[in-house]
């Protein structure tokens, strides 16, 4: 294998550190909210399973944050592809369409790592300082893998600026909210918990609030995690050799 | 440098290349002629590797673009159409981009886009970002980014599309200096004077089929040296004629309206095909 994947992935920073300071403004802005809104408008007084609502809800925004900020290289994909037509750079360049996803790949988790640590950050900015080890960043940065393989493939596959938008709004956007980022799947009638133990998201923030929360997490989440990140990378190189004409 | 033979594609309801075989020698400009959506821009995508063929075979440098992508491309430059610039970045990071891309180590990437902007006219917008850039300055930086990795084969498919006659001149002086330099060149392009003023040779393309090839001198000598248009009420009529005198005592008997001048490739073109080519 060449090294052509770090210019894919050297791309990405470079245009990543060009928009720094608005990439950190919208990167901050949602978790904010949430923070305001469900920590101080709910009160120090909520407690989830046993813990202040706020020790709940970080682990639950950083499981969030690493899922849409890892699927977010999908868009950046898609104007490369449709608006500037860089696509067309790589394809004509003497690289492998497996060097090709591995740059962006690389690229989506190392967006979703950045913004990770803008919310631990603005929850520490609140008092909440959680235990940030090995387990949460490894359920962290796997989650990345699986959204960051799943986004480049359904970049391939789109034809416009319209479908992206459309994976955003019905593949993500009900993950983010159904996860348990925000509330314990246990409130949910059984059945929808059973459909929602599909989703990686939901193995992520469990596994990450666990860890968060100095308890031990439960390894088959991480094994779930690295077979479906295999199986988004696997998909994404055949997504990419079909994209051409 | 080029092989294609008998090279087809076809869409779901539309045939593109219906069979085109030609050879392109190593440091010959070759241009490659035809109206919109003649098949034109299909054949360079099938070259570069950004289209898959139907049938048929495409080489460049030795090596089938199918079965050994990696070792084709390494041997070529592509100039698309449309601009494919990283406009948020600056001149030099889209070349080291492309320096990376092709496996270029950062000394030689270093020296060599001192050596291309200078080579393009561009040494002093290096650290511009390329959104600052004249339609021109873009083009002109394509042609460098596709020449920083040292390829034999250089494809320009419509490289002075949209760009005013001054500028399309710069260029046409900048792809001289290129094959001067022992770089293959194959253009694609619907300016017949642009195929006139650059190519050794011409391959007249139109609807996926190549009609005519060859030097443009021998394929405007086919026709005559000179042409008469003669302009009827709805119609003009062209005829050639091998010297002026022939073409003058035709004039004479049609002193209603015509033109005499020289004959050219579109007169090529228009006598294979029937039609015009822009």
């Amino acid at each position: 294998m060449s090294r052509a994947w770090l210019a894919v992935y050297l791309r990405e920073m470079l245009i990543l550190r060009r928009r720094f300071f608005r990439q950190l403004f919208s990167w901050s802005v949602a978790p904010l909210l949430y923070l305001v809104a469900f920590g101080y408008g709910m009160g120090r007084h909520v407690t989830v399973q046993g813990v202040d609502y706020l020790d709940f809800l970080i682990p639950g925004l950083a499981a969030m944050t690493s899922m849409t900020q890892a699927f977010a290289i999908g868009s950046e994909i898609n104007i490369a592809r449709f608006y500037w037509h860089i696509f067309e750079e790589f394809q004509a360049a003497p690289m492998s369409h497996v060097e090709y996803v591995l740059g962006e790949v690389l690229a989506g988790v190392s967006r979703a790592v950045l913004a990770g640590l803008v919310i631990i950050g603005l929850g520490a900015s609140f008092g909440v300082v959680l235990s940030y080890n090995a387990y949460f960043w490894g359920a962290f940065v796997l989650n990345s893998l699986v959204f960051s393989g799943l986004a480049v493939a359904l970049a391939m596959l789109v034809k416009s600026h319209a479908d992206q938008a459309f994976m955003n709004n019905f593949i993500i956007t009900p993950m983010a909210f159904l996860g348990g980022t925000f509330f314990p799947l246990s409130h949910l009638p059984p059945w929808a918990q059973e459909m929602l133990r599909f989703l990686p998201i939901t193995h992520a923030a469990s596994a990450m609030r666990e860890a968060a929360l100095g308890r031990t997490p439960d390894l088959f989440a991480y094994i779930l995690l690295a077979v479906l990140g295999a199986a988004a990378f696997a998909g994404a190189v055949f997504t990419v050799d079909r994209a051409r004409d | 440098m080029i092989d294609l033979v008998e090279l087809r594609k076809h869409y779901k309801t539309v045939e593109a290349l219906k069979g085109v075989s030609l050879r392109v020698a190593s440091g010959e400009l070759f241009a490659y002629l035809g109206p919109n959506g003649a098949g034109k821009t299909t054949t360079i995508r099938i070259l570069t590797g950004l289209t898959r063929p139907s049938g048929g075979r495409a080489m460049v440098g030795g090596h089938d673009v199918e079965r050994e992508p990696l070792k084709a491309k390494r041997h070529q430059g592509l100039v698309p159409q449309h601009i494919n610039l990283d406009a948020e970045l600056t001149v030099e990071e889209n070349l080291v981009i492309h320096g990376r891309l092709h496996g270029m180590a950062a000394s030689d990437i270093r020296g060599r886009i001192d050596e291309l902007l200078e080579y393009v006219g561009l040494e002093e917008k290096r650290a511009s970002l390329v959104k600052r850039l004249s339609g021109g300055m873009k083009r002109r930086l394509m042609i460098a980014r596709a020449l920083l990795h040292r390829p034999g084969v250089l494809f320009l498919d419509e490289p002075t599309v949209g760009l005013d006659p001054a500028i399309r001149r710069r260029i046409w002086s900048l792809i001289k200096k290129i094959q001067q330099d022992g770089v293959t060149v194959f253009l694609t392009t619907h300016y017949i004077e642009e195929a006139e003023f650059l190519a050794d040779r011409v391959a007249f393309i139109d609807e996926g089929k190549i009609v005519a090839l060859d030097t443009p001198r021998r394929l405007m000598d086919n026709l005559g040296q000179w042409a008469i248009d003669v302009y009827r009420e709805n119609d003009m009529v062209t005829r050639y004629f091998p010297d002026r005198e022939s073409a003058r005592r035709f004039a004479e008997e049609h002193r209603n309206g015509y033109t005499l001048r020289r004959v050219n490739l579109e007169d090529v073109f228009l006598t294979y095909t029937g039609k015009k080519v822009a």
